[in-house]
């Protein structure tokens, strides 16, 4: 690999901020959802500060949202964590940290420090990007969730701010971009669908993993041909 | 127990991070594995997305939440930020109600 230009650099961070700054911000959405969820400020921020996966923190409360047993909701936030592993996964060779390096900076291991990581070529410009994204996400979307969370409390019924339907808003965001694979929009469909049928008949919390149980089979039964 | 959930679900959330970047990368090479992993997030978010939207309790129900979906839709399509997205959502179900 050639030397590094100062430019490039430049260009990483800025990249790496500017997706920080996009990200971090929807903290409040988070915080003002959780809150209209049921649980407390300090429950809120400490979901932010201790998970850090936005998806899953929106998972979990979610499920508690909709009346599901805390760990039903716990067990639905870890599954949707899976994904980071695989992130992690990818990202372990590239970045090269060992020893307490790499227990920090598992803590940052999401969806768009990988995203601004994975792609360099240099071991220098992927922990930039990866630095970069990771802090400035931590940092923003922490501030963030307290701003939502406070406001959230202090505006009464969220259901009066259509709030409840935000949450379902969000979650539909966050899967859309997947949603462009034929293969991941029928088994979508199919998980939705599969969740919706045995809300009559189990507990709270339970659809969510029988659509969990859904993408097993799919993974499963799936043909490696039709992948692609 | 809401604590409890939290901590464990957090602590938990941080394992699986930390697993990622110490195992080492062959076990992703099992296309089932792949498969599976990749499918899990797709499936968990849309079950949510239902769940969230149509129900209320034990019941299937057909309100203003579903409107406002329907203009999260067309806000996606749009290529809408996330944040207008959200509060776009929010806003369009707290109108249908005072309708």
């Amino acid at each position: 690999m050639s030397e590094d230009q100062p430019d490039d650099r430049r260009r990483i961070v800025r990249d790496s901020l500017g997706v920080g700054i996009a990200t971090g911000t929807y903290g409040v959405s988070f915080g003002a959802v959780s809150v209209g969820s049921g649980l407390d400020v300090l429950q809120t921020c400490a979901l932010s500060l201790l998970m850090f996966t936005g998806a899953s923190q929106f998972a979990m409360v979610g499920v508690l949202a909709s009346g599901g047993a805390p760990f039903s909701g716990a067990l639905t936030a870890l599954l949707l964590g899976t994904r980071n592993t695989l992130y992690g996964l990818r990202l372990a060779p590239l970045l090269g940290w060992t020893g307490r390096r790499r227990l920090a900076a598992a803590h940052l291991l999401i969806d768009e420090s990988t995203a601004m990581s994975v792609t360099r070529e240099t071991r220098e410009d992927a922990r930039t990007g990866f630095l970069t994204t990771g802090l400035s996400i931590f940092l923003l979307w922490n501030l963030f969730t307290l701003v939502g969370a406070v406001a959230g409390t202090a505006i009464g019924d969220p259901r009066t701010y259509g709030l409840d339907a935000a949450v379902g808003a969000a979650f539909l965001a966050l899967l859309w971009p997947r949603l462009r694979e034929r293969r991941n929009l029928l088994v979508g469909l199919l998980a939705a669908a599969v969740a919706l049928g045995v809300v009559p008949v189990t507990a709270a919390g339970v659809p969510v993993l029988v659509a969990g149980g859904v993408a097993l089979l799919a993974g499963l039964l799936l043909h490696p041909k039709a992948d692609r | 127990m809401t604590w409890l959930a939290i901590l464990v679900a957090a602590a938990g959330c941080y394992l699986l991070k930390l697993a990622g970047l110490s195992v080492p990368p062959r076990v992703l090479e099992r296309p089932v594995v792949a498969r599976v992993a990749d499918l899990i997030p797709v499936a968990l978010l849309a079950g949510l997305v239902a769940i969230q939207v149509f129900t209320r309790g034990p019941d299937l129900v057909l309100d203003a939440r579903a409107a406002a979906l329907a203009l999260a839709v067309v806000l996606l399509l749009l290529r809408a930020p996330f944040l207008v997205v959200v509060f776009g959502t929010a806003a369009a179900a707290a109108l249908l109600r005072l309708l």
